[in-house]
């Protein structure tokens, strides 16, 4: 059953006062533009054990992906493709509203958000990940982990969902008898296939205002927010609205062309990090010095 | 079992149950439906059934989940085990779980929660047959069992889904559609406020498929808000020819 959230963290009402008052004179609490993301730091590879991994810092959110990659059964109605298995898990040590247990309906949302975003336009090669059509394929486990909450989980998530995914290997096979497989995961051989990129661009709304990736204190305050994914040929690949206020109708064409003009931006970054991979290969102790 | 892709738009134009692209599914609907709770009604899009209660505002248990200034909005949609093809675990699965939250979400933006503080309204959706827009079909039941309740709101939504189907956007699609389908895009409109208080799209579309789309839903949804309407006002002629 979902609830009123009744956990949210307290935000004062003087600053909430002053997130409003501010919007009217052009300017965000954190002196950002109303169409800016806050710093993007990405990060490829944190964790060498895992299959594929990064981990974003999005202004003072962090969130890391890992990809494990295993051997399973497929769907029955798709005997010829692998499997894409997103979670997200929201921790308690990445804030002092989460608690321990199973993932709440805003974990579970985020990440069928994710997978969404994914699946529609086959962002990732299903078909190249079976073994034995019908008995035995990759099971693609891309599991979203929140470290440190500070809003707009759900574009650092895809953000970090997208660059685990493209730097994933796919374990060796040593032999296959009969439906028996077995692998070598210390040996990783293949790219996981990947046809195209997609990112989400979240953009909140406090009375005409549209704020481009709302930080926490802004998402308390919102009336409502958007999210919209778009794939690297600008084509939408899917939308959530979320939020306890409806959208104007006569708003959504400006949501729309503004979430396509972030978009851009972000699969810039995106390639920019793909392609240098050295560059933005760092291990967890680095990342964890370098304080955003 | 992989089945063959049926043809989604025939030679014709039409579809593959004989519908135009902007026309909507038979679609009955009934408030008062139910004794015990406060407010209920029955939704039928084709062969998409859905029943909806609500009880409330009632006191809030366990208490400690009482809000000091509104009330407490709890909000269940939920899939019968036999409403489907292959049997559905009555367990809430993750779709589910994130349907009631965008179901709440839709309702909290329009019911005056401020009136009723240390409340709770519970709004409880059980989709009975399952033939594609079960989450659309369902609010709109819960805005109507909502109205029976007599819960002021500020408009009641409407919920449609439009889906692109052999490259064509098309009104209210049913599970065929929904499967076989390039795109499914539920909306939940309030045309008197004028407020999109529901917006999903599992699909891939084009900025301008997205606008057609959008359209497309907003003017399906008005046509199902006069048929709620006229469900109320039909409910109070009875009540009154009755007196």
């Amino acid at each position: 059953m979902s609830l009123t959230p009744t956990k949210q963290p307290i935000i004062p009402r003087i600053k909430r006062e002053t997130i409003r008052k501010l919007l009217a004179r052009g300017e965000r609490i954190d002196g950002r533009r109303f169409d800016e993301y806050r710093p993007i730091k990405a990060y490829l590879n944190p964790i060498p054990k895992a299959e594929g991994s990064a981990l974003v810092r999005l202004g003072n959110t962090i969130v890391m992906t890992g990809v494990k990659i295993e051997v399973g059964t497929p769907f029955p109605d798709r005997p010829e493709e692998g499997v894409l298995q997103v979670n997200a898990e929201f921790v308690p040590l990445a804030s002092p509203t989460f608690e321990p247990g199973p993932p709440d309906e805003f974990a579970i949302e985020a990440a069928r958000v994710v997978d969404r975003n994914l699946r529609e336009p086959r962002a990732v090669r299903l078909e190249d990940l079976v073994i034995i059509p019908g008995k035995k394929v990759w099971i693609v486990f891309n599991d979203i982990y929140l470290l440190d909450h500070d809003g707009n989980i759900i574009d650092a998530g895809m953000l970090s969902t997208m660059l685990a995914l493209n730097t994933a290997r796919i374990p060796s096979i040593v032999s296959i008898e009969g439906d028996n497989v077995v692998v070598d995961k210390r040996n990783k051989d293949k790219k996981l296939g990947i046809n195209l990129n997609v990112v989400t661009v979240s953009i909140g709304i406090i009375n005409d205002y549209l704020l481009v990736d709302p930080g926490l204190e802004e998402e308390l305050v919102l009336d409502g927010k958007i999210t919209i994914g778009f794939d690297e040929k600008g084509r939408i690949t899917g939308i959530q609205r979320t939020g306890m206020h409806g959208i104007p109708s006569n708003m959504i064409d400006n949501i729309i062309s503004l979430a396509s003009r972030k978009a851009a931006e972000l699969h810039s970054y995106l390639r920019e990090v793909l392609n240098n991979p050295t560059t933005y290969s760092k291990t967890l102790a680095e990342i964890m010095k370098s304080e955003g | 079992m992989m089945h063959e892709k049926p043809v989604l738009i025939r030679e014709d134009g039409l579809r593959h149950d004989g519908r135009r692209p902007d026309e909507l599914r038979p679609i009955k609907m009934e408030v008062g439906v139910l004794s015990n709770a406060d407010g209920s009604a029955y939704v039928e899009f084709g062969g998409t059934k859905v029943l909806a209660a609500v009880y409330g505002p009632r006191e809030v248990h366990p208490r400690h989940l009482a809000l000091p200034d509104r009330a407490l909005l709890r909000c269940r949609y939920h899939m019968a085990p036999f409403s489907t093809m292959d049997r559905k675990s009555p367990a809430p699965s993750r779709r589910e779980i994130e349907l009631s939250k965008v179901i709440r979400e839709a309702l909290e933006s329009l019911i005056f929660v401020d009136l009723y503080p240390r409340t709770s309204i519970d709004i409880f959706i059980e989709v009975l047959q399952a033939d594609g827009g079960t989450r659309t079909t369902g609010l709109t039941a819960a805005s109507l069992a909502l109205a029976d309740a007599g819960i002021p709101m500020r408009d009641l939504a409407a919920g449609v889904a439009v889906g692109k189907i052999d490259g064509v956007l098309v009104l209210d699609i049913d599970e065929v559609e929904d499967e076989y389908g390039e795109a499914d895009m539920p909306i939940g409109y309030a045309p008197s406020i004028d407020e999109i208080v529901l917006l999903q799209l599992n699909g891939v579309l084009s900025l301008d498929e997205f606008r057609q789309a959008l359209e497309l839903a907003k003017k399906g949804a008005t046509m199902i808000y006069k048929m709620m309407k006229e469900t109320l006002h039909n409910k109070y002629l009875r009540i009154l020819s009755e007196e």
